[in-house]
């Protein structure tokens, strides 16, 4: 007793050009703000910013309109307004610490972010279907577990701030684990959809749980010890928990059962737990977090202090951009780019920002449900859920709701790896969101049945 | 620059983020696709169901699932409907347990039957897995029965082979009877 309907959906490329170009106002807004606040006249660099700017939107969107056009019209405004204003509020610490404008990081920033918006465009040319990709599930794997065990080797590897996240290739440095992050979420989708029927097979029902059988829990151990070996190698409890979720998550989503969640979760507890017994930097880290303004941590480090200080002076409203001491507080443009604006949009701002990100998470989960195939199911919830994931962690951290561990805001923070991963997300998501909505081409009448019958003399 | 304008502008960035934020919201609500899949109101089912083993027939679905649902739009499936005189575009249930539902034709043809496959899914014991098919040539609209059990009935005539459908004129499937209309 129910009828099946589709909807025919509507391309929506004219909004989002709409979209975009008002994304990109409210960026040169922001900009002006800050100029007027700081030098109080209007940048000069205006129009050669913002026209550079527009046009690299203008070109993805271009590009998509060419080769994805029944793709979610949403995601490109709301990633484009983002990296304008994470670019904003970089230049206006650069403003701040007295670095001018070649040898400041907003212009890397920039450049960075059009090399992201070129690999992106690449992307959506190159992968046709996104299906493509499952072909590649076990190359993914050893390439993602490739990527996060580099910084570990000797030479390449740097450790910055007690995280040894990083590698160094001559004048450049790249944090591998954030392209880890969506080739590791290509491996799980096709994992998963490999062996989804396997790891959901019933197991035995306690207190209300399906548990799954013992020998099916061998996948999620070596997530588990593979996250664990990253905190205590690499030191950085941010990647590890991005991981480790990311697994989680996508097993939840493969196969529909609760008990997943709650081995994961209980996994990750004892794991964090005896990390925090055996080493004394995560103790530091939850002194900081459980005790921030006790003489102890201020002694440690007074970074989650001086944040939580900012933003209280922000207040509702904000200072105004340009006008608070958001540069006070050290990584003020990377891993504190959220008190940043906290301080000066206020909380009104900031939630404006966080409302933009929990709605390129709904459109990736919206997509993972439209998708007709298993894998870019999986993998359309995976990415989406490893955004989400990224900015609980950094908004968590900062706020006090989590330890504080040091991972980017998506587009707002400054690092190259950043923008580039995130912007491959939304154009993998873009490529998937086009091939879910795009309809169905009509059957046509079968060619057997329409052919004419004939005689055939031999 | 005056205090006045920094104000003007610190505000009206704000103002500008949430409005951006609105008019994504407001581009989200009519943004629709993929499948929608109704699900009948099961009191509306039961109803109709004493009603019909009451009066043993299958005429009379009394006070039936006036509650029906949204129905969903009709295509717009345009400019055949010159041709032939049959301008047919929609397939109305008028009777049976699923009266007032509606659903577009499509000209490659349009199932009905107990499989969760066809485009109207009954749910009646009387109709087979794939009972009938209504499909669109030169202009005009034809029934075809599947090889069911129980036959299709036009105006109360079994089909045996093809038969044309005009407006209006009835087919009936098991308990339900169901209409072209435009």
């Amino acid at each position: 007793m129910t009828i099946v309907s589709r909807f025919r959906p509507t391309r929506g490329r004219n909004v989002e050009l709409l979209l975009v170009v008002a994304a990109t106002a409210i960026a040169l807004l922001a900009y002006i703000n800050v100029g007027a606040a700081t030098h109080g006249e209007v940048p000069s660099s205006l129009l050669v910013l913002g026209g550079g700017f527009l046009g690299i939107a203008l070109v993805f969107h271009l590009v998509l309109r060419w080769r994805a056009s029944y793709a979610d019209p949403i995601l490109l405004p709301i990633a484009t307004l983002l990296n304008g204003l994470g670019l904003v509020m970089i230049h206006r610490l650069d403003l701040a610490h007295g670095r001018t404008i070649a040898s400041g990081m907003a212009v890397r920033q920039l450049l960075w972010s059009a090399i992201a918006v070129a690999l992106a465009v690449a992307a959506i040319i190159i992968i046709r279907d996104h299906r493509v990709l499952r072909r590649y599930t076990f190359t993914a794997g050893l390439l993602g577990f490739v990527l996060l065990v580099l910084p570990l080797v000797p030479g390449i590897g740097k450790e910055t701030n007690g995280s040894r996240i990083w590698i160094g290739l001559g004048p450049f440095t790249f944090q591998p684990g954030e392209v880890a992050k969506i080739i590791l979420a290509v491996f799980f989708a096709g994992y998963f959809v490999q062996t989804r029927d396997a790891l959901s097979v019933a197991g035995r029902r306690i207190l209300g749980l399906t548990l799954p059988r013992g020998r099916d829990l061998g996948p999620i151990m070596v997530a588990w010890m593979a996250s664990v070996g990253v905190l205590v190698l690499e030191r950085d409890l941010g990647s590890s928990l991005l991981f480790f979720g990311l697994f989680v998550a996508m097993l939840y989503v493969a196969t529909e059962r609760t008990s997943w969640i709650v081995i994961g979760l209980s996994l990750f507890a004892a794991g964090a737990y005896t990390a925090y017994l055996m080493f004394s930097h995560v103790q530091t880290r939850v002194l900081l977090w459980l005790d921030t303004f006790s003489p102890d941590a201020l002694k440690a480090s007074d970074q989650l202090a001086k944040g939580l200080m900012g933003m209280a002076a922000g207040g509702m409203v904000g200072t105004g951009l340009g006008r608070g001491r958001p540069d006070i507080t050290y990584f003020a443009e990377s891993d504190f780019i959220v008190p940043s604006f906290g301080e000066e949009l206020g909380m009104v701002g900031l939630f404006a920002l966080l409302i933009l990100y929990v709605l390129v998470v709904e459109r990736g989960l919206r997509t993972a449900i439209g998708a007709r195939d298993g894998f870019g199911k999986l993998l359309a919830a995976g990415l989406a859920f490893s955004v989400a994931l990224q900015c609980f962690v950094v908004g968590g951290g900062v706020t006090r709701v989590i330890p504080l561990t040091g991972l980017t805001m998506p587009f707002l923070s400054q690092g190259g790896s950043s923008l580039l991963a995130n912007w491959v997300i939304v154009a993998i998501l873009l490529r998937i969101s086009d091939h879910a909505r795009r309809p169905l081409p009509d059957p046509g009448p079968s060619a057997i049945g329409g052919a004419e019958t004939q005689v055939v003399r031999l | 620059m005056s205090e006045l304008t920094l104000t003007i502008l610190r505000l009206g960035l704000l103002v500008a983020l949430w409005l951006f934020v609105f008019a994504i919201v407001g581009v989200l609500r009519g943004d629709l696709y993929g499948q929608r899949v109704t699900h009948r109101v099961a009191r509306g089912r039961r109803a109709a169901r004493a009603a019909g083993a009451a009066t043993g027939g299958a005429a009379a679905a009394v006070g039936g699932p006036a509650s029906a649902p949204p129905e969903p739009a009709p295509a717009r499936t345009g400019w055949f409907g010159g041709r032939g005189g049959s301008t047919a575009r929609k397939l109305v249930v008028t009777d049976g347990p699923l009266t007032g539902t509606s659903l577009p034709l499509r000209a490659q043809g349009t199932l009905i039957g107990r499989s969760p496959e066809s485009a109207l899914v009954l749910d009646d014991d009387y109709a087979s897995g794939r009972h009938a098919r209504i499909y669109q040539d030169n202009g005009r609209w034809y029934v075809e029965d599947l090889g069911s059990t129980n036959g299709t009935f036009v105006d109360n005539q079994r089909v045996t082979g093809p038969r044309p459908l005009d407006l209006g004129s009835s087919l009936r499937i098991g308990r339900t009877v169901v209409e072209l209309q435009r």
